[in-house]
């Protein structure tokens, strides 16, 4: 913040709040906490809405172990928790060479401030890659469901030969009949108007395919209390259900949402969204800092407080994961 | 802080592993989420779901205090951020959770689930 006031830089130095230190702490240091306790203040409240939605829907809220299911490279094997907890590791793992910079800077040691910034860095590079990585199995979805007429999400499951009953993706049981079905493309209705894509399958490929198939049963949002499970309807009274189907659903964005309610993936979006965002302005004031440090401007100041400063925000970026990874994957 | 001169890079890797440990505590229960903390309930959501909370605080309170360096700072400054933020947090989220539940009372009636 110095760099933007105009002070003499021959003489080393920078703006300082007039030099009053209240309680000890310098001003920017003193600043950066406040500006911690209301960014917590926003986040706890996105939080806390997302728990009122929650409550208000805790017969049919999406069950995390049955959204999150993917691991890199262990393609169709159902591994919930594993990627957030590494996400989570990772994140923590950057707060440890985060203020293990700190440390060194304490004892002006530039060149191990160096190399534990550039870890931070590439820490924090990791876990937004991952973010990228979950947001895209999130929309792309990977099983697939149908929607009724009054916006309830219907999955199916079948018997996996164990006596448990396992969700299945609509390509493991639906046979495309090939029916006419025109996309609505830029080139032919409306010029330059592109419609919505068409879902893989048609509800009526769907519902045919649901009749000829015995074993496959229709899971929906309800939530046994008795079991924590969502119910799984006989095979009649999915039938009841699939006449009044109205899409096919695959994936999730805002308006739909194959895993269930479409809040929750609004919820997931924005809260991992400006969480995300979060890391992502971190990773920057960081790499801004590192070539500070590589410049030696801390190294002329006489103290490397600013590297302190920057990582407190980044450790508060981690705090606040701890939360979204209790309050979205575990509670 | 003038005594921040020494290495403090023990207690760093030392936090570290309280912090990983408690981590991988949580994803175990999160996966097996053994029946007699999952399907029971106590003081409006399961024990299991208050183990979770518990670590989670206890985890907040590694990262602040060691990793954010709180404990070295003067403890008036210390409560004016903790203490606001606690207090209000509870606030909000004791009205919203409350709230929440009442719109579920409210509202589930009229929701159909069989057709």
């Amino acid at each position: 913040m110095g760099a933007t006031i105009a002070v003499n830089s021959e003489d080393k130095t920078t703006w300082n709040g007039g030099g009053n230190r209240p309680f000890g702490a310098s001003y920017g240091k003193m600043m950066m906490w406040f500006f911690i306790v209301s960014d917590a203040l926003t986040f706890s409240g996105f939080l806390a809405a997302y728990g009122l939605t929650r409550f208000k829907f805790i017969d049919s809220w999406p069950i995390a172990d049955e959204v999150f299911t993917h691991f890199p490279f262990l393609h169709g094997v159902h591994a919930p928790m594993y990627y957030v907890a590494l996400m989570t590791f990772i994140l923590i793992f950057s707060s440890v060479t985060m203020v293990l910079a700190v440390d060194a800077g304490h004892q002006m040691k530039k060149k191990k401030v160096t190399v534990y910034m550039l870890l931070t860095i590439i820490g924090g590079l990791i876990f937004l890659g991952s973010q990228a990585w979950e947001w895209k199995n999130f929309i792309k979805g990977s099983y697939g469901a149908v929607q009724t007429t009054d916006g309830k999400i219907l999955q199916f499951v079948k018997d996996d030969g164990h006596g448990a009953m396992h969700q299945i993706a609509l390509s493991d049981f639906v046979v495309d009949e090939h029916e006419e079905r025109v996309e609505h493309t830029k080139k032919n209705g409306l010029w330059n108007e592109s419609g919505e894509t068409l879902p893989s399958y048609s509800v009526n490929e769907v519902v045919n395919s649901y009749k000829n198939n015995a074993d496959v049963l229709i899971r929906i949002e309800k939530i046994d209390l008795a079991t924590k499970q969502k119910i799984i309807l006989s095979k009649e009274e999915g039938a009841r259900y699939l006449l009044n189907a109205k899409q096919v659903v695959e994936g999730a964005n805002l308006q739909v949402n194959e895993y269930g309610n479409p809040i929750f993936a609004d919820f997931f979006f924005f809260i991992t969204g400006f969480h995300g965002f979060h890391v992502f302005s971190g990773v920057l004031i960081n790499i801004i800092i590192f070539f500070n440090v590589i410049l030696g401007t801390y190294e002329r100041r006489g103290h490397y407080e600013m590297v302190e400063k920057v990582g407190l925000y980044w450790h508060f970026v981690d705090l606040v994961w701890v939360f979204v990874f209790t309050f979205f994957y575990l509670v | 802080m003038a005594h921040a001169h020494e290495s403090n890079t023990k207690r760093i890797w030392m936090v570290f592993i309280i912090l990983s440990v408690i981590t991988i505590v949580e994803v175990i229960f999160g996966i097996i989420k053994p029946a007699s903390l999952h399907l029971t309930s106590f003081l409006g959501t399961s024990p299991l779901n208050w183990i979770f909370i518990i670590l989670t605080l206890f985890k907040a309170y590694g990262i602040t205090w060691a990793f954010m360096h709180m404990e070295g700072e003067k403890k008036w400054f210390r409560r004016s951020v903790v203490w606001t933020a606690v207090f209000l947090i509870c606030y909000l989220v004791a009205l919203l959770l409350i709230e929440g539940g009442y719109l579920f009372d409210i509202m589930s009636p009229l929701t159909k689930w069989n057709y």
